[in-house]
């Protein structure tokens, strides 16, 4: 009887296998984010309006960057979409390892996708990722904490405004911690955010001949700012801490402010996972007093098609739906609106109900303040603001993140993190031939 | 005694094993081997040209592989030593007579079913983690300023992590081999009234010796490749970047596969060197 | 035989074993406790013991996102084809050098063990390359192979060692008896050696099972096992020690349970020759 089954089933699969068209299947590799989990969660509709099967592979940040990385460069062919970010996306376009989007229909509305991302995932005019959800940077602090300090929070804080709130509000006794910063060494993690910090102090990774600066004395101002507000103000084993582990603290009560991602706002505000859901407010990243670059960064997951897929017509069609107008509206209907996937469209910013979300204006703002092309107060060779868009990044932002995690420790002092940092970076550049 | 029939036929079986070996080591060795002395980048479009010795004498000339070696010399001294040390007090204590020994064994070799990635987690965030591991919990409880493991006490933690892996594997061999040991031999001395120190220093270590050997053999093959345990975490922060890791670094996260394969021959070189250092004193055993 | 001992130095040799095992089994037994609690209970300070509402909810959160069924076949198939498909090769092997010795067995024997002192991401590379042209990414043969080869050196050396104990001169009788080479491997050796043969097994399933690096690396989503399953549990957003629990559990607990009952034969076999 078994073997009659599979035998009806084997069948049936040729049958359909030979009528085209039915029984795709696309893999998708996908980072395991709460909007990405959700996205798998709703893709059954997708296949019951296509009936292109999907299979998902999510992974941790780290392992599905090397995992795509890895497939990418060696034309493994693993993928039918792998989820990529802004830093990788117009690298691997102008290797030629991606398929340009625009073959996407018309409904789909490129020119609604936010001007910084759309910008930030091109490559010589032609978008090769759609962005699922983009972020920018910004203060995500305790209305009642300041409010019991007597401080108020401007919308366009200072870096003095946030070192002064932090000390206000930080109460050991209570557990509760001034401020939250990354210090986990990864250079999607803590270089991230001390890139900013150092772009708004006047600081930049390298001159336009490629030498790296870090130095120089906006370097050692801002690296020293940036570890006094931990030692001082910030939790203990702050330098092990990444988005996630400072999203608990902050959930928790334990965290004055936290400087990070637009994203995390949902997360804060949200009463089933955070105990400080009501009394969260946002501003602004910081600048610094007389200099006018605010330490906010751009950042997009977005969708992207491996060129020599077999099945780019599905790939594209998946991607249609997912980056889509309607998807965010599916969202909205099941999740509520303030769980919808924020930062990709100017639509999402002009629908009426989305207005009405806590920090949907403070994202929008966040997001238009960045400028990947002039990411610095002097000129750079590169484009990216917490990274620099070129291929050796990863490797120089994580090992100088190391320096910088092993810092915020107390094993080294800012001048030694830096001294080693640049002799690193100087190393890697010489050896990537720079 | 053999015949030649059989001798020939020994060779036979003896061939798949080796000849899948051979292949298996040959191959991707020629390969590394090849890309070390290429400027070789994926990123970048792969082959860039011949560049002799150049990675070699650029990964030795980083500042991060001395420190790289010592860590790595630390970490699997440290599990030796501890695995090894608490490994005979607990095959002592388990072949003594006691009520539900069956149960305290599966208790004691349940960590060795653990997966590595799974017990790396577990450690780092459940018990370790500053703020709400069960570790923090405890130092508080006693009101003691939570230790902030991954960082402060970096290779301390790794250690312990991998020890309390491994600690299972020198317990298993080491009872094994007490079990085997002439129980009225010890009676013996017990009647004697030779004291307990001396009947473990004059009886039971000599006894275990070769054990104790297999033990730091078989486990310094494996932890010389530990990787799991400090990508989960501290990614090779703080000191604990072993030669295993640096060479990730060097081929995942910068894309230099050249420098990397270059690393990668030295680890081989060294691996070796190791072994045939430590086989020279099991070789003698094994002879037997 | 048996050494006489008094019922207070049992009591106390069972209460130190005790409290030490226990100890041991912590991290395990706190992970398991800690899948069937709510988030918040898993970072509550002071910790929940064993008073609290158990929800299974962790598990169907884990069971509705990932596939853990279609995981823990890969790594059966994976665990338990490497282990076949080696001790194919590896008894053979063994049986050679221990009962046919010649003056390289030695040699022969640590140089196989020296294979295994090839650093994984060194090579990773040019097994990407290779497993790209025959085509063997992401299948569960292509990582079969893989691991059966990494572990067969630790599988030839234990039963080498076991082989080695089974007395010459059963063998010898066996021959005198007119037994061929056949006979004498079917009903001589593979009786002794049964013992043997069951906990060179037990191990490497064990070894095959927990590998975490060419399973996560060469696979994708089709022959993906338990360790790439822990991957997407690993530290996502949000509070999430109650559900990685909850997939710690579902992973390890296949393993624990064969090794549970497998336990005495384990300890038996591995001696690695060390006994006597």
């Amino acid at each position: 009887m078994r073997l009659g089954k599979s035998l009806v089933a084997s069948t049936a699969l040729a049958l359909v296998a030979a009528s085209g068209a039915f029984a795709q299947t696309l893999t998708i590799a996908t980072v395991n984010n709460g909007d990405m989990i959700r996205m798998q969660g709703l893709s059954n509709e997708f296949t019951a309006q296509t009936g292109i099967e999907l299979e998902w592979v999510i992974l941790e940040e780290n392992i599905l960057r090397q995992r795509v990385t890895q497939d990418i460069a060696t034309s493994g062919g693993q993928f039918d979409i792998m989820t990529i970010g802004m830093y990788e996306a117009p690298i691997w376009a102008e290797r030629g390892w991606l398929v340009s989007l625009d073959g996407l229909p018309e409904e789909y509305d490129i020119d609604d996708i936010l001007p910084a991302m759309r910008a930030g995932l091109s490559f010589e005019d032609s978008l090769y990722a759609a962005p699922f959800y983009g972020e920018s940077s910004m203060v995500m602090y305790r209305t009642d904490l300041m409010e019991a300090a007597g401080m108020e929070m401007p919308e366009e804080p200072t870096w003095d405004d946030i070192a002064a709130a932090a000390a206000a509000m930080t109460d050991r006794d209570n557990n509760i911690n001034g401020i939250c910063l990354r210090g986990r060494a990864g250079w999607g993690e803590n270089m991230a955010f001390i890139t900013t910090v150092a772009n708004s102090f006047g600081a930049r990774w390298f001159d336009e001949d490629w030498n790296a600066q870090l130095d120089s004395p906006e370097w050692l101002e801002a690296v020293t700012f940036y570890n006094d507000l931990l030692q001082n103000y910030g939790p203990p084993g702050a330098a092990n801490n990444g988005f996630n582990e400072n999203l608990t603290l902050f959930q928790q009560g334990r965290c004055g402010m936290w400087l990070d991602a637009t994203v995390a706002a949902s997360f804060v505000t949200n009463p089933s996972d955070s105990t400080v859901a009501d009394s969260v407010g946002f501003a602004l990243a910081p600048n610094r007093d007389g200099l006018d670059k605010r330490a906010n960064w751009l950042w997009a997951w977005a969708l992207a098609i491996p060129a020599g897929t077999q099945q780019e017509e599905a790939a594209m069609e998946f991607i249609n739906w997912a980056t889509s107008k309607d998807y965010l509206e599916l969202v909205a209907e099941r999740e509520g609106w303030a769980n919808v996937p924020p930062g990709s469209r100017t639509s999402l910013y002009e629908t009426p109900e989305y207005a009405e979300v806590p920090f949907a204006d403070m994202t929008l703002r966040s997001i238009n303040a960045a400028d990947p092309n002039n990411p610095t107060i002097d000129p750079v060779p590169y484009v990216g603001i917490q990274f620099v868009a070129i291929p050796e990044w990863a490797g120089i932002g994580t090992a100088a993140g190391q320096e910088f995690s092993a810092m915020v420790a107390g094993q080294l002092t800012p001048e030694q993190a830096l001294e080693r940092a640049q002799a690193l970076v100087t190393d890697e550049m010489e050896a990537a031939g720079y | 005694m053999s015949t030649k029939a059989s001798r020939s036929a020994a060779r036979l079986m003896l061939a798949p094993a080796v000849i899948l070996l051979l292949a298996w080591m040959l191959v991707p060795l020629t390969m590394t081997l090849i890309f070390s002395f290429q400027r070789y980048l994926p990123m970048r479009g792969g082959f860039q040209g011949w560049v002799g010795f150049e990675n070699y004498a650029r990964f030795i000339g980083s500042s991060a592989f001395w420190p790289a070696i010592q860590t790595t010399i630390i970490i699997v001294g440290g599990v030796l030593l501890i695995t090894v040390i608490l490994g005979i007090l607990l095959a002592i204590l388990l072949d003594q007579p006691m009520w539900g020994q069956g149960m305290v064994r599966i208790l004691v070799i349940a960590p060795f079913f653990v997966m590595p990635t799974v017990s790396g987690l577990v450690w780092k965030n459940m018990f370790m983690d500053p703020n709400n591991g069960l570790l923090s919990h405890l130092w508080r409880f006693f009101g003691a300023d939570p230790v902030i493991w991954l960082s402060d006490a970096s290779m301390l933690s790794i250690i312990l992590i991998v020890s309390w892996q491994w600690l299972p594997f020198a317990t298993l061999i080491l009872l094994t081999a007490i079990q085997s040991l002439d129980s009225e031999q010890i009676e013996a001395a017990e009647m004697d009234g030779a004291p307990v120190l001396s009947r473990f220093w004059h009886i039971i270590l000599p006894h275990l010796a070769r054990a104790i050997t297999i033990v730091i053999l078989i486990q310094t093959i494996f932890l010389l490749a530990i990787f799991a345990e400090i990508f989960v975490t501290t990614q090779g922060s703080f000191g604990t970047r072993t030669l295993t890791y640096l060479i990730y670094q060097r081929v995942l996260e910068s894309q230099n596969v050249g420098l990397g394969s270059a690393g990668g021959i030295y680890a081989v070189i060294l691996a070796n060197i190791f072994a045939l250092l430590l086989m020279r004193i099991v070789g003698k055993n094994l002879d037997r | 035989m048996a050494r006489s001992v008094t019922t207070q130095r049992k009591s106390l040799n069972t209460f130190i074993a005790w409290t030490i095992g226990l100890l041991i089994f912590f991290p395990i037994l706190w992970t398991i406790l800690t899948s069937f609690k709510t988030e918040a209970q898993a970072i509550a300070d002071p910790p929940v013991w064993f008073f609290f509402d158990w929800t299974l909810e962790n598990y169907r959160v884990v069971q509705e996102r990932s596939n853990y069924n279609r995981f823990l076949w890969n790594s059966i198939i994976i665990a338990g084809g490497s282990t076949i498909l080696g001790m194919i090769i590896a008894i053979p092997a063994a049986w050679s050098m221990a009962f046919v010795p010649s003056r390289r067995t030695k040699d022969i024997l640590l140089w196989m063990l020296s294979t295994k002192m090839l650093p994984a991401v060194g090579v990773l590379y040019p097994i990407y390359l290779i497993f790209i042209q025959l085509g063997l990414l992401d299948t569960r043969i292509g990582l079969t192979i893989v691991l059966m080869l990494i572990n067969l050196p630790i599988m030839v050396w234990m039963l080498y060692t076991y082989f080695k104990e089974i007395p010459g001169e059963i063998l010898e009788a066996a021959r005198m008896d007119g037994a061929g080479l056949k006979e004498e491997i079917l009903y001589v050796l593979t009786p002794m050696a049964i013992p043997g043969i069951a906990s060179t097994v037990l191990l490497n399933i064990i070894l095959a099972w927990n590998e975490a690096f060419w399973t996560l690396n060469l696979t994708a989503a089709r022959a993906a096992p338990l360790t790439a399953f822990i991957a997407s549990y690993s530290s996502p957003e949000g509070l999430f020690y109650a559900k990685l629990s909850a997939a710690s559990t579902m992973a390890i607990a296949p393993i624990l349970i064969l090794g549970w009952f497998s336990q005495k034969q384990l300890v038996r076999g591995l001696t690695f020759g060390a006994v006597k």
